[in-house]
């Protein structure tokens, strides 16, 4: 009995209470754009957003504007100039990116050096903060989610479509370019959101190890669309809670959850794979010719 | 000097389905192909014959719509409903995605759900059974023989229920067998109706003898169109050579073209006398 109560005691404080409702929320959030970050090459575009928002947040920071508002339009601007600089052949998308988004982290950087002691939310988003949650985060993040599960939803053929294969996908009638503007919105409004939580320097794990776990479970893009959102919230929610008891910041303790999840299933999966393999000999039904 | 099929029987077909009209399409440091004209009409089926790098596929993008011509232009015929069989080099086999999925992705999604309504999940079951794929909705793409694969791109393509149907290299790297087996299921969708659907067909090969040679109307191509005509008219030393850029002999069996390349000989006793020492 004394064990019972002790496991439950975090959960007596409503700083806790939030803290897990969010981390779980943004575990599972990551988990399903992260599909997209995975399957699309994206995860180096999710680092580099995140390093952008940070330079938007100080900026905020420094001048009392609100965090959404200015690491938002700073987020924002910044993905804009990564597509369109990406564009141009001769750069390379990965080129751009580490030019627009380290130059952005690189002001953030400069700011806080200068300001931070005035402006202890910059270090916030630096290392994320889950304890100091406020309703406003949380209602950010689940709106974001919602939206995030509307457009994929609403879009989800299309989505599958340009992202598997983008030529016919155009050929066929998809709007192939918006597609990708939609999820790069997407992504950057889940990096905004969630990025308190985690802290820039982790997003992005939290944006790929949940949906690579899901694809070496399924062969599937529909089962992994949900698998890999339940992985999120798992590692979220269980990472929150050992914090409490490592007294680790929980950005931390959430992605080492993570990855030891992974490492598991990657393990199993190996085992599984081989197998898999080694009864491939048989072919389908054979043609029938009219 | 082109035998020009399309001209001859562009009275029987007066409005053709895609029409490509001096056409010219370059990439960044110069053209790709030049001063294309070629024509397709209802029903027909047309093989691309050339080397690599002479500018088949471009031209097949280019009558897709996703490439944009840089002088001339392409016409398809209003309401035109195309559809495209990729190379199977190009498929990403990695991508977590079913035999069903793949299928399903093309079809506009009608409601806000994106799971299949019972009409279409009887639709993609009808299209698989067809292409000899039946039961095979819930594998992995990668867990297939070369012949499925490509029949699950088909499938892909079919169940856009396609006035044409584009197929780049629809043979490369399958064997003998499966390629029997696609021009089989070809046929029978370029055969005109009760039997067949009057797809007209447009595909690229490298295959000469075992594709080409079957074919209604062959298009010789090397950047623009070399001959353009029945196997017999267009499989002739004097084409191959201008589209191929090396000299080949031509034999006839039963009525039918046979390509030989020439320096084979010299090849054989090459290697055989290597063999010897």
């Amino acid at each position: 009995m004394i064990f019972a109560v002790d496991f439950l005691k975090p959960f007596t404080y409503e700083f806790f209470r939030n803290g897990l409702l969010i981390a779980t929320l943004a575990g599972a959030l990551c988990g399903l754009i992260g599909v997209f970050v995975v399957l699309r090459g994206m995860s180096y575009i999710g680092h580099g957003l995140s390093h952008a928002v940070f330079g938007g947040a100080a900026l905020a920071a420094v001048l009392n504007l609100s965090y959404f508002l200015g690491a938002g339009l700073w987020g924002l601007a910044s993905g804009l100039m990564i597509g369109r600089v990406a564009r141009k052949r001769i750069i390379g998308a990965d080129a751009a990116i580490g030019v627009i988004t380290t130059a952005s982290f690189a002001m953030g950087l400069a700011l806080q050096a200068r300001f931070g002691q005035a402006k202890q939310s910059i270090d916030a988003v630096l290392f994320g903060n889950v304890l100091g949650v406020f309703t406003g985060d949380i209602l950010a993040v689940v709106g974001v989610g919602i939206l995030s599960v509307v457009v994929v939803v609403t879009l989800y053929r299309k989505l599958l479509f340009a992202t598997f294969d983008p030529e016919v996908a155009g050929v066929s009638g998809v709007n192939v370019p918006g597609m990708e503007a939609v999820l790069m919105v997407l992504l950057s409004a889940t990096i905004l959101v969630t990025v308190r939580v985690i802290g820039v320097l982790l997003i992005s794990a939290l944006l790929v190890l949940p949906a690579v776990t899901a694809r070496l479970l399924t062969n599937s893009f529909g089962r992994m669309l949900w698998l890999s959102p339940v992985l999120g919230a798992i590692f979220g929610g269980v990472g929150m809670y050992v914090s409490w008891y490592a007294d680790v910041p929980s950005g931390a303790v959430i992605i080492l959850a993570g990855t030891l999840v992974f490492i598991v299933v990657y393990s199993a999966a190996g085992v599984r794979r081989r197998g898999r393999v080694a009864g491939m000999d048989h072919h389908g039904p054979s043609l029938r010719t009219a | 000097m082109k035998p020009s099929a399309s001209n001859s029987s562009g009275n029987a077909f007066p409005a053709p389905l895609i029409a490509c009209d001096h056409l010219s399409c370059t990439y960044g440091n110069g053209s790709v192909i030049e001063g294309v004209d070629l024509q397709v009409h209802p029903g027909e089926f047309v093989g691309i014959v050339g080397p690599s790098g002479s500018g088949k596929t471009t031209l097949l993008k280019a009558m897709l719509g996703s490439i944009q011509a840089s002088h001339g232009s392409v016409t398809r015929a209003a309401g035109l409903s195309v559809a495209y069989v990729p190379q199977l080099e190009t498929v990403d086999w990695n991508f977590p995605v079913t035999v069903g999925e793949v299928v399903g992705m093309s079809r506009p999604q009608k409601s806000w759900w994106p799971g299949s309504s019972s009409s279409e999940r009887e639709e993609i079951e009808e299209v698989l059974e067809r292409l000899g794929l039946g039961g095979l909705e819930q594998r992995h793409i990668r867990e297939l023989s070369g012949g499925q694969q490509q029949r699950v791109f088909l499938a892909r393509a079919l169940i856009q229920k396609p006035d044409v149907l584009i197929l780049d290299e629809p043979t490369a790297g399958i064997d003998v067998t499966t390629r029997h087996e696609i021009l089989h299921v070809l046929a029978d969708l370029n055969e005109g109706p009760p039997q067949g659907d009057g797809i007209a067909i447009i595909l690229t090969t490298h295959d000469l003898n075992g594709l080409a040679a079957h074919l209604p109307r062959l298009v010789c191509f090397n950047r623009t169109v070399i001959a353009d005509g029945t196997p017999s008219e267009v499989l002739q030393p004097y084409f191959l050579e201008r589209t191929f850029g090396a000299p080949m002999e031509v034999l006839q069996h039963g009525g039918m073209p046979i390509v030989l390349e020439q320096g084979g000989d010299q090849l054989r006793l090459r290697l055989s006398r290597k063999g010897a020492s």
